[in-house]
């Protein structure tokens, strides 16, 4: 069952989200490339939880407010966002720079949230294996480089994406920039408080990740006191695009264990 | 009109098959491809040709600044400045300019400055740039600033220079509490900022402001955009109140004089085309990075982009078509040089007598032209 597309409303910011499904609340926080359409993962998820999909300040056609300058701000702005539910509630779910700005939320305040899954987050460094330059990749390169199943990129790079389409991906470009330029994709910070995450954490990682090699995923879990690491074969940078039945299978089995 | 010689300093000796193996002569283009003993000759012929051209009369001679690339070997353009103080005593020295954003002290090149002006009792004529999109990668500075850092390093230098310190500054990217920077400058209240540009409304209407009135030159543009941006800028002034004065408005460009237009044409051709084709062009997503221009403006370079299809190496003859670069009979120059001048009002002409390969030779030869048949003409 496709999700609808609403407005929200946190403070002053509005945003776009797409929501769809029945049960526990679970938020999906997307990655660099911003708001996805209503994708397989999020029909799959809907059958268990209420799916909330966001669209991040700064990106798309939500709100850019001027505060928003480092991804602390995002990971904040989440808090507030969360303060609408209940304690221990929310089933936390972030796609690579989804995935950062939930660690750091999570990392600063875990009250409302009763599971966290990190799909090839960014956020860290390993010095010595250092991610892709996605941005140095041209336009076909950084299709090609998320994806180990290349009919993916096939029928992205198909679509002519049109005026208002185009735009919306050049925001998002500016967004992801903002946040992960330099230093590149991490937070010099964030893997010394990592320990403070303490509910059961999901660390799932494409086995052919060419962003952020999937090496990173042991030392998420080194860092997150009893998470769980699941590397995916033939798999990429987007296990939720590329492998929906093994993403959605393993964030219930996450919310099962709570049970 | 004031004269201005400026260079780029190319490394000629570049091994082109092995510069199109890579995207780039920039960021990515490997280092073992510079050859030291064949770079010192660069240096040495390039700083000789400065020193000639206040010989012929050229009012400034002008160097820039650009890093980890094959198409200016000068990363740090205020080292040459020096060299040329040493050498000349009459011509003004701009070094046109410093790339404000991708430093983290600001003072530092406040402090140079002075140093220089001190250095050559007041010949120095500073210029303040962004950089090109590409030495966002090459230095890691965050391009999504890119303005931010800009306008701040700006107003940190210029009070550096007049306010008498010890001041402070508070910025959201740079904060200094002692700016106090010995020496001061040696010209008061300082030496004049000149601003090149590809020209971005928003640069056009921030340097024309009373406060400012910078002079702002339009580079590697062709004659249609550089006459549209000086009547923008001249239009902003009279919108600010004030009526721009021709020393305010210039522009840049790549001129070749010979005694015929064919021998100008066959002569000029493999300079021009290197320069354009195999030292500047570079990918998009090099150039262009995301924030170096603002949202709306990089929409439509987008846009057009998408209309212009796919790039394909330019011409010496489309680029003097469009008066991207204008090679020719004294005469030929002359008529384009003037039309431009008159159209436009403007009063500084920066030129690039050398670019890409063109010889040691070839340069000489079409300084003396330029400076005897073409420059006592427009004066």
């Amino acid at each position: 069952m496709p999700g609808t597309e609403t407005k929200h409303k946190v403070r002053d910011v509005n945003v776009r989200m797409l929501r769809g499904g029945s049960g526990p609340p679970l938020l999906f926080l997307h990655g660099a490339n911003g708001l996805p359409i209503w994708l397989p993962v999020f029909d799959l998820l809907s059958k268990q939880f209420e799916v909330f999909v966001p669209e991040h300040p700064g990106f798309g056609t939500s709100d850019n407010p001027a505060w928003l300058r480092n991804i602390g701000d995002l990971a904040m702005y989440y808090l507030d966002f969360l303060d609408a539910f209940g304690p221990h509630e929310v089933h936390l779910v972030g796609q690579s720079l989804g995935g950062w700005a939930a660690a750091e939320a999570a990392s600063r305040n875990c009250s409302r949230i009763k599971t966290l899954s990190l799909l090839g987050p960014a956020g860290i460094r390993i010095k010595g294996m250092p991610s892709g330059d996605n941005f140095i990749w041209g336009v076909e390169e950084s299709i090609r480089n998320l994806y180990h199943n290349q009919t993916i990129p096939d029928q992205i790079l198909a679509m002519q994406p049109t005026d208002e389409q185009a735009d919306i991906l050049l925001t998002n470009r500016f967004a992801a920039t903002k946040f992960g330029w330099e230093p590149r994709w991490y937070n010099p910070s964030l893997e010394r408080w990592l320990h403070r995450i303490t509910v059961p954490t999901l660390i799932m990682w494409g086995k052919e990740d060419k962003l952020f090699p999937s090496a990173y995923a042991k030392r998420w879990a080194e860092r997150i006191p009893g998470s769980r690491v699941e590397i995916v074969s033939e798999c990429g940078h987007v296990p939720a695009v590329e492998k929906p039945e093994i993403t959605a299978k393993e964030i219930i089995r996450l919310y099962a264990g709570t049970r | 009109m004031q004269f201005t010689f400026f260079h780029l300093m190319p490394y000629r000796p570049l091994d082109m098959a092995e510069r199109h193996k890579h995207t780039a002569a920039w960021v990515v283009l490997p280092n073992t491809l510079y050859d030291p003993k064949q770079g010192a000759d660069e240096y040495q012929s390039y700083i000789d040709q400065l020193v000639y051209a206040e010989k012929l009369g050229f009012d400034v001679i002008a160097v820039n600044e650009h890093h980890q690339t094959a198409y200016g070997m000068m990363p740090a353009p205020n080292l040459i400045a020096a060299n040329l103080i040493a050498r000349t005593s009459k011509a003004k020295i701009a070094i046109i300019g410093r790339a404000l954003p991708l430093v983290n002290n600001p003072v530092n090149i406040a402090e140079e400055f002075a140093m220089l002006d001190n250095l050559s009792r007041g010949r120095i004529i500073t210029g303040f740039v962004r950089g090109i999109g590409n030495e966002y990668h090459s230095t890691g500075i965050n391009p999504h600033w890119s303005h931010e850092r800009y306008q701040e390093a700006h107003d940190l230098i210029v009070q550096a220079w007049t306010k008498p310190g010890p001041t402070s500054f508070e910025g959201e990217h740079f904060n200094v509490r002692y700016v106090n920077i010995w020496p001061r400058p040696y010209q008061s209240p300082h030496p004049q900022i000149w601003i090149p540009s590809m020209g971005s409304s928003e640069t056009v209407k921030w340097a024309a402001a009373p406060e400012r009135k910078y002079p702002f030159l339009v580079t590697f543009s062709s004659r249609e955009l550089v006459a549209r941006y000086l009547n923008v800028y001249r239009e902003q002034a009279t919108q600010y109140g004030y009526e721009a004065a021709p020393d305010q408005l210039g522009w840049a460009s790549p001129v070749y004089v010979a005694d015929t237009d064919e021998r100008a044409r066959k002569e000029a051709k493999e300079g021009v085309e290197t320069l354009f084709n195999d030292f500047l062009a570079v990918p998009f997503q090099m150039l262009l990075p995301p924030g170096y221009m603002s949202l709306s403006s990089m929409k439509n370079t987008m846009r057009m982009r998408k209309a212009l299809g796919a790039q394909k190496r330019l011409t010496m003859e489309e680029l003097i078509e469009t008066g991207v670069v204008v090679v020719g009979s004294p005469q030929t120059v002359r008529d384009q040089l003037a039309k431009l001048r008159d159209e436009t009002r403007a009063g500084k002409l920066i030129t690039m007598l050398q670019f890409g390969t063109l010889s040691d030779e070839l340069t000489k030869r079409n300084m003396e032209m330029f400076a005897s048949e073409v420059m006592p003409h427009l004066r």
